[in-house]
This record gives C-alpha cells, structure tokens and sequence, in this order.
C-alpha cells in the first residue's frame, strides 16, 4: 500500500494535466472525502447490527453447529489457527456470511478473526498464513446466493431474474479455486 | 425471488434470536454487548477509507481507467469479448459502488437477460472490490509486510471473469 497509494494519486494526477480533466480531479477530491463519511454511518450502523447478532451466535449452540458443519474444510484452509478457538469462530461466521451473501455480516466477523489471528502471529508486522488465506478469500468469496444482483435484474425487468445463478456459481468457484491454489503455493514458496 | 431475496437476512436474525431464546440467553444484552464493537471496528476503518476513496476518486476522474480500458476494449474484441464490459472488469476489483453503478447502466442499456447483461451481472456477484477487502483487513491488524497477497486475489479476480465470459454465450 505504501507504493501503490502514492502511485495511484501522483498518475492520476499527471494524467489529468494531460487530459485536462483537471477540475473534475478536484472535484473529485472533495466528493470522496464527504462520501467516505456518508459511507462511514451507514457502515456504523450495519457493523454494530452484525456485531450484535454474531455475539448472539457465539453464546448459543449455533456456534458449535456453525464449526461442526465448516471443520473440516477450514482446517484445511488454515492449518496453523485450527486450534485458535476465537479466530476459527469469527472465520466460519465469515465463510458462512459470504455463502449467503451477506457482506455487511461478513466484514465485521472477517475484521474480528484477524484481530484473533494476530493475537497468534509472531511477527506482528507480517500478514500471517492464515491471514493471507483469509484475505484472499475475501476477495474472491463464494456468493451462493447472490441477492443484490437478483434484485438488480427483477428491477430491470428480467424475465427471469434467477437464470445468473448458474453461471455465477461457475465463475465464482473458477475464481476462488484459483485463489485458494495460488495462496497456498505462495505460502509453501516462502517458507523454504 | 425477489420474496426470496427479502426474506433471507430477516429469517436469519429472527433463527439466530430464537436460538439464544430456546437456550434461555438474555439475548438483547449480549446484542447491544456484542454491537459496541461495531463502532470501534468502524472508526478504526475510517482513515483507511479516506485513503482509498481519494485515490480511488482521483484515479476515476483523471479518465486513466477509460483510456486503458479502451485500449485493452480494442485489443480484445477479436476474441469475442464484447468491449463494453470491460470497463467494468477493470473497475470491479477497484470500487464497489463505481462498479454498481457502471453494471446497472450496462444491464438496463444492453438488456438484463442479453450476453452482455448477463456477463456484467455474473462479473458484479462473482467478486469482490479486492483492493478494498485488502487495504481495509490489512489495516486491521496494523501490518506493513502484505507477502503479495495482491497477486493470488488479483488472478482470481481475472480467472472468474474470463471465465463468466467464456460460459456466457
């Protein structure tokens, strides 16, 4: 981050001169700042609702449920937390939140599983295994309903809003696959 | 569906108070316990969202994105990619609501259930705004030393939409 910020801002800026979209630029730099802040309480809001819930989960036998069903594959997944209770808590409440695609549900939970994870890590100024495993899972997430797009296609008037399902699965799992290969390649290269 | 799509995040937090219910738990304490963390998760967040909004806004106003995603429109178009998606599979790992609003014009220009409605609807839901997820989970825990995480997410993110447009015919 500390390369690609500065990169990111010093090219757009060349490049706006060169275009001469200069004001919009401008413009631009103040209408993010304000949106961060509209953003900021509408995220408030939905972080404390799925902090709630997700305290709820973890005192009943949910939980247990919860870790039963998902085990076997998180243990594979993070191989060095699986004996961290909390973090493999707030992973599967994560991995079960992106399934159903609920990202609001899925953030919260994500955040509290890396602040247990650097609880274990060693090197703290150095993402874990798990860790890294657990971002690019977030990034790619495997939506198995995909709620937000369905409801973008009925309000365009599809005939049949649903159909995407198929191919979204498809895609989704190409891409998180691929993920998960090329995470654990990457974390068996830098051990040795 | 769209019943479906409505009823799914009520039904999970109306099973989720049920269990605590049945288990005899004093569910609105630990609620209003467990959301206080909530505000300390979001101002935590909150400078690295200023960050990535500012670069992400200048990035999107300079019209850099639009140049080279022209060029990459061109470039591909002989492999029966249609060239109006990409801009969106450019800017979907880079903001969220940029992506949104740049698939919803897509969708309503080319048609919800057209090739091209089709390929941007599977490319919003297939994954996520990934510089966002890193810089946001990465900030979390304070670490400097991200040990190229960027590059497993980043092909993901490009093997899900070249695959969603090879599928899509």
């Amino acid at each position: 981050m500390n390369y690609l910020w500065p990169i990111i801002i010093l090219i757009s800026f060349l490049f706006s001169i060169f275009n001469g979209n200069i004001q919009n630029l401008n413009n631009s730099i103040f209408s993010s700042v304000s949106d961060v802040v509209t953003l900021s309480l509408t995220l408030v809001g939905n972080m404390c609702l799925w902090c709630g819930l997700m305290k709820i989960i973890q005192e009943t036998k949910l939980m247990n449920l919860l870790i039963k069903l998902l085990n076997p594959i998180l243990r594979w997944l993070y191989p060095k937390s699986k004996d961290n209770k909390e973090a493999m808590e707030a992973i599967s409440i994560n991995t079960v939140s992106n399934f159903l695609g609920i990202g609001n549900a899925a953030t919260p939970a994500g955040l509290k599983a890396m602040e247990e994870l650097q609880k274990e890590n060693k090197n703290k100024d150095e993402l874990s295994d798990s860790m890294v495993m657990l971002i690019v899972l977030n990034t790619t997430s495997i939506q198995l309903i995909p709620t937000t797009v369905i409801a973008i296609r009925a309000s365009l008037g599809s005939l049949n809003p649903s159909s995407i399902i198929l191919p979204i699965w498809v895609s989704t799992i190409a891409g998180t696959l691929t993920g998960v290969i090329l995470t654990k390649i990457l974390l068996r290269r830098k051990k040795v | 569906m769209i019943y479906f799509s409505s009823i799914i995040i009520p039904l999970i937090i109306s099973i989720i108070i049920f269990c605590g219910l049945i288990q005899n738990k004093k569910v609105y304490d630990i609620f209003c316990e467990g959301a206080k963390d909530g505000i300390k998760m979001t101002m935590k967040m909150f400078p690295t969202l200023i960050g990535i909004f500012l670069a992400v806004g200048m990035l999107r106003s300079s019209g850099l994105l639009e140049f080279i995603s022209n060029i990459i429109g061109k470039l591909v178009k002989n492999f029966n990619v249609p060239s109006e998606i990409i801009p969106l599979a450019f800017i979907k790992p880079i903001s969220g609501s940029a992506s949104m609003a740049l698939a919803t014009d897509i969708i309503s220009k080319f048609g919800t259930d057209t090739r091209i409605g089709m390929i941007a609807a599977t490319i919003m839901a297939a994954s996520e705004t990934t510089f966002y997820v890193i810089a946001v989970y990465m900030n979390s825990v304070k670490a400097k030393k991200s040990r190229k995480v960027i590059i497993p997410a980043l092909i993901a993110d490009v093997v899900s939409i070249v695959t969603a447009i090879c599928i899509i015919k």
